[in-house]
């Protein structure tokens, strides 16, 4: 007889997962977590989240790499910093936060496979590299284009007030020197 | 004449248009001289960290060197950018490796970060080196009929600065008190927006602004005043959703902190871009311009 399994055994973790997280910058005193709960207790995001943050610092420590790159939490993570001014550990939750997602994006790994924030990361992240800067509304149109036109059209009531208000913009704004950001990025890019 | 290298950021020169405009007229009643980066480019807000952080470090310290460039400290008025380029400067010193990441992409640019320049918010300026005192001796049009939830968001206080406590500010709160403004004493002054979610999950976005707008509302302000250009768009622009969604929801008035100053200097609201709010604030505003000689008690102050 097989019986499901429920709980991993410590070797279906990656403790590779623990070590790396720890080497990014703000990670460091992740494994001194307490537990306490502080973030949980404070991230105005934790109540939509499908991982509170406290128990997410547990998963990443032991090593639950899968179930932490593919949670929701990691997007619903708005970079607010109050985890990371409150936590008793001075561990840099925002930046871990961060880190995690950077590794989801490099390994593909989503929660829904028309979940649109990566997408908008990397959008935005295109446009820089291309112009040096973000013109608001074209980075929604190109967000509307990936994710599907209702998203646009469920935009339009906005884009005709802002129209009307002045607080659109028609092109995209693009800095001179592009030249320049461009050899930074080589620099950085070519290293492998 | 104090002067200051500024850094707009990408909201400023769109969505947020009305923060320049009343963030001039305001610098120049208190006789700030601004002078804006040539070429500086987008910080990266929390986009490109999540993509790649060497990058975004590099990029933003672009920023940097060109502010230095300038001998000046450099004034950022969006809360993102603030963050973003204070995080950078922490950040280079701190690990050695982000540094050695960002030197390299700086001497493949042909630029030089050595450190030196002081990155710094509006409000902190106002507060720190203009000063109270000059706020007040500036102040021709009396606030009080304003009761202002001050809403400081999230990234302005935290963790990167040392000018206010990172989870109950009090300096905008005490600037307007300054010019009669009433201030609520709110538990949710940076009790964060939901920054790009309100984009990408609009659900949670929603219902995070709902809930700060009502709590405002619930406080007895009239109403909301922001610091950046993501809480203001944020509170102010998706209200006709929230609106559909929340029946015991009603509008409220999202301002810039500068727009407030300014009409506290008697500055007209053309040159503060009040006319670019979603939401009207001429309600509230109507009851400041009563004619001078009036009744004082006349002027219908909100209980």
């Amino acid at each position: 007889m097989h019986i499901k399994r429920e709980v991993k055994y410590q070797s279906d973790l990656s403790p590779d997962f623990t070590e790396w997280i720890t080497s990014v910058p703000g990670g460091e005193h992740i494994k001194e977590c307490i537990q306490c709960g502080t973030c949980s207790g404070i991230c105005p995001m934790s109540i939509y989240m499908d991982v509170t943050p406290r128990r997410l610092m547990a998963m990443t420590n032991a090593g639950f790499e899968k179930e932490v790159l593919s949670s929701f939490t990691i997007w619903l993570c708005a970079s607010c910093y109050s985890c990371a001014v409150n936590c008793p550990k001075e561990i840099k939750i925002t930046d871990v936060m961060y880190a995690l997602k950077r590794r989801a994006i490099e390994e593909n790994i989503q929660p829904h496979p028309k979940f649109t924030i990566p997408i908008l990361a990397r959008a935005f992240f295109d446009t820089v590299k291309k112009y040096g800067r973000i013109s608001e509304s074209m980075l929604v149109v190109k967000l509307a284009l990936k994710s599907g036109i209702t998203m646009l059209l469920g935009m339009a009531p906005l884009g005709l007030k802002l129209m009307r208000t002045g607080r659109m913009a028609y092109t995209q704004d693009k800095i001179k020197n592009r030249k320049q950001i461009k050899k930074m990025f080589n620099a950085l890019e070519a290293k492998a | 004449m104090n002067k200051y290298a500024y850094y707009p950021g990408c909201s400023i020169k769109g969505s947020a248009k009305q923060y320049e405009e009343s963030l001039f007229s305001v610098c120049n009643t208190l006789g700030i001289e601004l002078e804006e980066l040539p070429d500086w480019n987008c910080c990266g807000a929390t986009m490109y960290v999540s993509v790649d952080e060497k990058i975004s470090f590099a990029l933003s310290s672009r920023n940097l060197v060109m502010a230095e460039e300038t001998g000046m400290d450099l004034m950022a008025p969006c809360s993102a950018c603030y963050v973003v380029l204070k995080k950078t400067q922490d950040y280079i010193q701190k690990y050695p490796e982000i540094r050695a990441s960002v030197d390299k992409a700086l001497t493949a640019a042909d630029l030089v970060y050595r450190g030196t320049v002081r990155v710094r918010h509006p409000l902190e300026i106002f507060i720190n080196d203009v000063g109270i005192e000059k706020i007040k001796s500036s102040a021709k049009q009396k606030l009080d009929a304003l009761k202002i939830a001050c809403y400081y968001g999230c990234q302005i206080v935290r963790p990167f600065q040392e000018f206010d406590h990172p989870c109950y500010p009090e300096s905008m709160d005490n600037i307007f008190r300054t010019l009669g403004a009433q201030t609520v004493d709110w538990a949710f002054k940076t009790r964060c927006c939901g920054g790009s979610l309100t984009g990408t999950i609009e659900e949670v976005g929603l219902r995070l602004n709902y809930i700060l707008i009502k709590e405002a509302q619930r406080k007895g302000a009239n109403c909301i005043v922001t610091i950046c250009p993501l809480c203001q768009f944020n509170l102010e622009a998706y209200q006709h959703k929230i609106l559909k969604k929340y029946r015991d929801f009603s509008e409220m008035p999202v301002l810039y902190f500068t727009q407030i100053m300014g009409l506290g200097f008697g500055i007209a609201p053309e040159k503060l871009g009040v006319k670019r709010s979603i939401i009207s604030p001429n309600k509230i505003i109507e009851k400041l311009t009563v004619p001078k000689g009036q009744d004082e008690t006349q002027i219908p102050v909100s209980s």
